[in-house]
């Protein structure tokens, strides 16, 4: 009787192993591209589909529009999760051979990281021609490596000054339109006991990649269809080393904070009035109102003015953030999913409730360019027609970036050095000189040539 | 199958069985039947924790670049992590948290064990739950919970510092953060400790204090020479648990980043390097490499421990 119980665990014990060993195979087949589990509603199930990855607040309304209008084509979209969630997954899956979605929503700076591993689609040759005077040159740069086409732009951060009107207004300062200005207003505040002038926030290299930028810097050059292996990294001319003397210089002096952003203790701080400017791009309204900002004691207070500029003379305009969509290589029909990464997000209902309900930006110039955005009237500034005035000129005058291969690298050494400025410990010039031997290095360990 | 023939053999012909050599027969039924009660751990084990082992063993002696992509290089990752100074500096920071947690852990976790195991009111039982109460708090949770207790603007502790006129401590500052993880890690694995201490007490034959106190042992000789050096099983236990744990140190720092990104780098712990390494620059390697090392770095470490406290003979 003893053979029953043997038989049952050696059955027992193959059944377990063979699931195991079922599971292990069925993953790499089950992860790819099929549309399995989309989160909207398919609206013609004959039609071809697209799987997509996004992040966007509104992405149901967007995909709905699309599958709605279009009878070749369906999205089957996915949120994975927001920025860096969506990265890790992405990286995993291209690590994997397999696992992507067709249509992926990448910020820009981060195209160059992965186009390096070859895991996006040159879309230059699927239509791009027909769809290109809808953005600006500035943002078709900054979804480009070299003279490839990477993404579809959707939303920028054209960057300006918001700050606090009643702020200004107590301690008698003006609007600064270049950065010495600034530091004197900054200082003029301070000196009459009020509130820090702005914050140097180190988890925010970014924005001082665009500050760099703003006074001239060009901090990466790389065009792999030129010369592959081949980057050319300038993180401590002159330029650099000036903007990053001048933060280092107003930090010290106790003008500016030295917290992280994005954090409750931030945030509070910005409710609570103890910052006088908020150096950020044109998303931040919509993020500010998401935060709780400008809803009780802070209401009306705020406005927005354009960035400070080193030359007023020549002024430059930066951008801070804004997403694409790409089409990866493991797409099984790349001008399939191009068509989708061109037309979503790209269709009047679509981008009028993105601006309306501040999830973006647009870059798109139908949005861009149409009276009703222009003329809008913004509830967060107090009514202020701040896309007339600041947000539109800064998006139509950028003129792009160029971003690295190793982005994240990069900027987790940016923000080690804006702490240490922040802690005391190095000056503006040496952070820069520690960045560029850092980030040199780098990149020879990474094979690259380095002019 | 030998174990069918067997056992449809044996009741037809007891007699037969009997006079068989049994030993064999029943040995290899043995060992197959011992196997196959292992069979399902066995399984898991090896296909969830040895090939992936294995697997990241293969992984961190190849190196891979951006440019030119991967190639062998055996140990070459492992000599790159021992001259890294981001792995070098993650390690002594462990080390010497380790160092400072540890015997503070212990310190209190024994003075609290040996206080409740003292007291029998329903305020001991009360005060048991309640120390151990932060362990069941998710480590995340907890990590976020006593960011927000630090923070400057919504914290009790600029409050309190503020009524007497001064500014609170900054516990997110890079001057400070050792001090402000070695808070939260305490408070979270001290109730832990106490329990296993606590249980190792209630495990001591009562009549030894009746037989002290007839000999004359105060209170505290009976504490110290009675107590302690029977329970040392369990400290020397936990002691190991507490520095393997702390060498790995990951959820505390990582979570804290959210709020302190400047203070908390992203190699602040080997273990947050490695991390940093495979899923942010995708280069699982390097980032398999450098587990190594940690691993290699914990063995040590245990070792080093087990030593000393064998030599002594007992530890305390």
């Amino acid at each position: 009787m003893k053979t029953k119980p043997l038989i049952a665990i050696t059955v027992a014990a193959i059944a377990l192993a063979g699931s195991l060993t079922a599971c292990s195979a069925g993953g790499g087949e089950g992860g790819g591209n099929k549309a399995a589990n989309c989160t909207n509603k398919i609206v013609d199930k004959s039609a071809p589909v697209v799987t997509m990855w996004a992040w966007y607040p509104n992405m149901q309304k967007v995909v709905d529009n699309f599958n709605n209008e279009h009878k070749d084509v369906q999205i089957c979209w996915t949120n994975v999760g927001q920025g860096g969630d969506e990265y890790d997954k992405f990286q995993t899956a291209i690590t994997a051979g397999s696992g992507a979605p067709d249509v992926v929503m990448v910020e820009a700076d981060r195209i160059p990281t992965f186009q390096v591993q070859k895991a996006l689609v040159d879309i230059s040759k699927y239509g791009y021609e027909d769809v290109k005077d809808d953005y600006s040159e500035g943002a078709w740069k900054d979804v480009s490596v070299g003279d490839s086409v990477y993404g579809v732009p959707v939303d920028g951060g054209p960057m300006a000054m918001i700050y606090r009107k009643d702020v200004f207004q107590k301690y008698g300062v003006t609007p600064p339109t270049t950065w010495a200005e600034y530091a004197a207003a900054a200082q003029k505040v301070k000196d009459a006991g009020g509130p820090l002038f702005g914050d140097l926030g180190a988890n925010v290299p970014a924005v001082f990649m665009a500050l760099l930028y703003q006074n001239g810097a060009k901090p990466f050059t790389y065009n792999p269809v030129e010369k592959a292996d081949t980057i050319g990294i300038k993180l401590n001319d002159d330029a650099s080393k000036e903007v990053l003397d001048y933060w280092a210089d107003l930090s010290k002096k106790g003008l500016v904070g030295k917290q992280d952003q994005f954090t409750p203790e931030y945030i509070s701080g910005v409710i609570g009035g103890d910052y006088a400017t908020y150096i950020s791009a044109a998303w931040a309204p919509g993020y500010l109102t998401g935060a709780g900002v400008g809803e009780g004691a802070d209401a009306k207070v705020w406005a927005v003015a354009p960035l400070p500029q080193w030359d007023s003379a020549n002024p430059v305009s930066v951008n801070w953030g804004g997403s694409a969509f790409s089409v990866t290589s493991q797409a099984k029909d790349p001008k399939l999913a191009a068509k989708v990464a061109f037309g979503v997000y790209a269709d009047d209902a679509s981008l009028n409730d993105g601006w309306k309900n501040q999830v973006i930006f647009p870059l798109n110039q139908k949005a861009l360019g149409s009276s009703e955005f222009v003329d809008y009237k913004v509830p967060f500034f107090d009514g202020q027609e701040a896309n007339k005035e600041v947000y539109v000129p800064a998006a139509k005058a950028y003129a792009g970036m160029t971003y690295t291969p190793f982005g994240q690298y990069y900027y987790d050494a940016f923000t080690k050095q804006l702490s240490a400025i922040n802690e005391g410990s190095v000056t503006g010039s040496q952070a820069a000189d520690k960045l560029q031997d850092e980030i040199v290095k780098y990149a020879k360990e990474q094979g690259f040539t380095v002019e | 199958m030998t174990v069918h023939t067997a056992s449809t053999d044996a009741p037809v012909l007891p007699e037969v069985r009997q006079r068989r050599p049994r030993r064999r027969a029943d040995s290899s039924r043995h060992s197959v039947t011992g196997w196959l009660f292992v069979a399902p751990f066995a399984v898991v084990f090896l296909s969830l924790l040895v090939a992936p082992l294995l697997y990241a063993l293969y992984l961190s002696m190849f190196q891979k670049s951006m440019i030119g992509g991967t190639r062998f290089v055996l140990f070459g990752n492992y000599l790159k992590a021992f001259s890294d100074p981001s792995f070098l500096s993650g390690v002594w920071f462990v080390i010497l948290f380790s160092l400072v947690l540890i015997p503070l852990q212990m310190i209190v976790s024994l003075a609290v064990a040996l206080i409740l195991d003292q007291v029998t009111t329903w305020f001991s039982r009360f005060s048991r739950l309640m120390i151990f109460l932060p362990y069941a708090i998710p480590a995340v949770i907890g990590a976020l919970m006593w960011g927000f207790l630090y923070s400057k603007n919504f914290g009790p502790l600029a409050e309190i510092f503020g009524m007497f006129g001064q500014t609170a401590p900054d516990f997110l500052s890079k001057n400070l953060i050792f001090f402000g993880l070695l808070n939260i890690v305490t408070w979270q694995w001290a109730g832990y400790y106490m329990i296993i201490i606590y249980a190792a007490l209630q495990g001591i034959d009562p009549s030894l204090y009746e037989a002290a106190r007839i000999d004359g042992a105060s209170q505290w000789q009976i504490t110290l020479r009675i107590k302690v050096p029977l329970i040392t099983s369990a400290l020397v236990l936990i002691l190991v648990f507490a520095l393997i744990g702390t060498l790995q140190f990951f959820n505390e720092p990582q979570i804290l980043r959210y709020l302190a990104a400047g203070t908390i780098g992203p190699d602040f712990t080997p273990n947050m390097y490695a991390y940093q390494q495979a899923f942010a620059l995708a280069n699982y390697n390097y980032g398999s490499a450098i587990s190594f090392a940690l691993g290699a770095v914990v063995f040590i470490c245990v070792y080093i421990f087990m030593f000393v406290t064998r030599k002594r003979g007992s530890f305390l």
